[in-house]
């Protein structure tokens, strides 16, 4: 989901933006706020919108003066927005968590699998995800809309020919693509937790996803989050180690020796590591990634 | 060209060599002396960082690596020494560091520099986060939370060297940031730092000459990791204690600020960054919470306004001073640091409005408030008019700094 936003503007304007998962933190901030005054299904629409103008603003006033500068330019300005972004969310909001719960209605259990209780809320993620993703995908390449927004990327200067507003369509995309790690946001924010370090904590992620599912492709995006969520929820619960390993070739290596510290780690352990470590390994076996069709 | 050791160069390089050595005579204070030899330290990683992005066009997310890794290699080769190990004077310690660094940046650049520009940047992100989380995942050679910790007297004084008192280990940091720092420089003189130049601009071009980008990227990016060891190996020495986190994004996103605060296209803009971003963290945070937001707006100001960095600002007044014609700058600057200076108290006020209020409770509508909101927006409606102003007089002086220029 987060993913599909960060896509969508490296896609379509060739923009990274490492302030992405600074506008899935506003999304989640915006909702506890919206939530708050009207409720959460309002704030389910109102808080992605929010973050959507604090995108098409961003876009306007400084990623399209930072441009003609060149993508090291525009890669810094994000850099440096994400920073500013985190110490205004501490300005407003304080350092501690902010008490953004999952709403009453939502908050069940959907049903046992396995002694496990699959709660309703995610599967409302899911769908609206999935939905979500569904949406995108079609308009962008079955509609009109999407056609001019492609056209534009590639052939901005024959587009503006024919006369399209080109920096408005960017601003509009870039808007888009905040607006749904916004929504990305109103929706985890509740499930996990609202602070100030939750924008730091998922953005490096975020672009191991993209660089694994192929730099501009949505399906991609999707595939490789799916399997980073996978391997990271299962390496958790692996509980085996290098050890084991030779243990069961006959070999026991004693506790005292110099390599009993690196042979001991589980695989559980290395669970925060796995993600960049596959992302390392596909640059190096398929540098496009999963679905990548451009080189860079 | 001109010749590689002429009078100027030579006057500058001593100049700067006099100016290590008188600068603890003028501030001798502890406080002053442990901020020269952190100033030191990171002058030499934000130049060995500038050898990527200034010169070879690498915009790298993970530059801390190479520093973390040759300060953790450093500190546990100054333990073997104190156990008798082996024996190396602490003054060649950096070496080690610098060897550290080399080998990582060997290894690693060979994967990261097939490709430049944004795939690069997100590479080197991503490697860096791999260190930093294996980082708290081999607790015994990272020493996990705690960090890794020293003793920099180990081996005993050599040459009556101790490096007990803290001018000692200013004066190690001195020659070796001047050492790094002449090498730094003649690296940009030789073929390699001038096909790097050309790398940047033009890849297919130095190509076409007969030259392979991705091993020049490559050198490039080993030298530079060279440096930054030779820097983390300092902060070993001077901190005596080395936690995970100088390998983590952040220490890495910190040079990123420092160079393109001071300056990418210059070689010593760099140098100007890591003084005013190390005296801006030291001084700042002591008066402030805030500190971060300021240093987040600095930085968004200059990629908006100036990208060339500080040394930009001042390499483009050079024709203006050569012309004699910076007396009919004055008055329109004079106006621009009037009307930016009320919008920046304006500014300085809301945001520590805002935080008394975030972390102490009751945000209260009062005099205060009003008085620095106003300031914002009077100081924001006169700044716009000057920076008009500026654009004309510049606009006036044209003709005449195209003779100088």
């Amino acid at each position: 989901m987060l993913s599909s936003g960060l896509t969508l503007i490296f896609s379509m304007m060739g923009v990274l933006n490492f302030a992405h998962a600074s506008f899935y933190m506003l999304g989640a901030y915006f909702a506890y706020q919206t939530g708050l005054v009207f409720g959460f299904w309002p704030a389910l629409f109102l808080a992605p919108i929010l973050v959507g103008i604090v995108g098409a603003i961003t876009e306007r006033y400084g990623l399209r003066k930072v441009h003609k500068f060149g993508h090291v330019a525009e890669l810094l300005f994000t850099f440096g927005l994400a920073y500013v972004i985190e110490e205004i969310v501490h300005l407003i909001w304080g350092r501690a968590p902010v008490d953004y719960r999952i709403p009453e209605s939502l908050n069940f259990t959907l049903f046992t699998l396995f002694n496990t209780q699959y709660p309703a809320y995610r599967a409302f993620m899911m769908l609206v995800s999935v939905g979500m993703l569904a949406a995108l995908f079609l308009v962008l390449t079955k509609t009109r809309i999407g056609m001019i927004v492609q056209a534009s990327l590639t052939h901005p200067d024959m587009v503006q020919a024919l006369g399209h507003n080109v920096p408005r369509v960017f601003m509009l995309v870039f808007a888009g693509g905040c607006a749904l790690a916004g929504l990305a946001g109103v929706l985890g924010g509740n499930l996990f937790i609202t602070e100030p370090g939750m924008a730091f904590a998922v953005g490096s992620i975020v672009f191991v996803v993209v660089v694994l599912g192929g730099m501009g492709s949505l399906v991609g995006a999707f595939i490789a989050s799916l399997l980073i969520g996978a391997i990271q929820t299962f390496s958790v619960a692996l509980d085996l180690s290098f050890l084991d390993l030779v243990a069961a070739f006959g070999v026991n290596i004693d506790p005292g020796s110099t390599w009993y510290g690196g042979l001991s780690i589980t695989i559980s352990q290395m669970a925060p590591v796995l993600p960049y470590l596959l992302m390392v390994l596909m640059l190096i076996v398929r540098p496009r990634g999963l679905m990548g069709t451009r080189e860079s | 060209m001109r010749e590689m050791f002429n009078t100027g160069r030579l006057l500058l390089w001593g100049g700067v060599a006099l100016l290590f050595l008188f600068l603890p005579l003028i501030f001798s204070g502890g406080f002053s002396l442990s901020m020269l030899s952190q100033m030191g330290i990171m002058i030499i990683f934000a130049l060995s960082y500038n050898m990527l992005l200034g010169q070879t066009g690498l915009l790298s997310f993970g530059h801390a690596v190479y520093f973390g890794l040759g300060a953790f290699v450093t500190a546990h080769a100054i333990n073997f020494v104190e156990a008798g190990a082996f024996g190396l004077p602490i003054s060649f310690m950096p070496l080690v560091g610098g060897m550290t660094g080399l080998f990582f940046s060997l290894i690693l650049g060979f994967v990261t520099t097939r490709r430049p520009g944004t795939p690069f940047a997100m590479i080197s992100l991503g490697i860096a986060e791999m260190v930093a989380a294996s980082a708290l995942m081999f607790t015994t050679f990272f020493g996990g939370e705690g960090g890794i910790v020293t003793n920099r007297t180990a081996g005993g004084a050599s040459w009556g060297v101790s490096y007990g008192p803290q001018i000692q280990v200013y004066f190690l940091i001195a020659v070796w940031c001047f050492v790094s720092m002449a090498l730094m420089f003649a690296i940009t003189r030789t073929p390699l730092g001038r096909i790097a130049n050309a790398v940047r601009d033009n890849p297919e071009r130095a190509q076409f000459i007969g030259y392979n980008p991705t091993r020049v990227r490559w050198l490039m990016m080993s030298l530079a990791g060279f440096f930054a060891g030779i820097a983390g190996a300092l902060a070993t020495i001077n901190y005596e204690i080395i936690t995970a986190e100088a390998l983590g994004l952040m220490a890495s996103g910190n040079v990123v600020l420092m160079a393109f605060i001071g300056g990418i296209g210059q070689f010593w803009g760099p140098m100007i960054g890591a003084v005013l971003v190390t005296w801006l963290q030291s001084a700042l945070s002591n008066f402030t919470q805030a500190w971060l937001l300021y240093f987040g707006l600095l930085f968004l100001l200059i990629i908006l306004f100036s990208p060339g960095g500080i040394s930009n600002l001042i390499t483009i007044h050079l024709p203006a001073w050569r012309a004699g014609v910076v007396k009919r700058l004055m008055p329109s600057y004079g106006f621009a640091f009037l009307s930016g200076g009320i919008a920046f108290i304006g500014v300085v006020g809301v945001i520590e409005l805002l935080y008394r209020g975030a972390l102490f409770g009751g945000v209260h509508v009062g005099l205060t408030w009003i008085a620095s909101t106003l300031m914002v927006f009077i100081g924001g409606f006169f700044l716009r008019r000057a920076a008009r102003a500026v654009r004309k007089v510049w606009e006036d002086l044209s003709p005449e700094l195209a003779r100088w220029s």
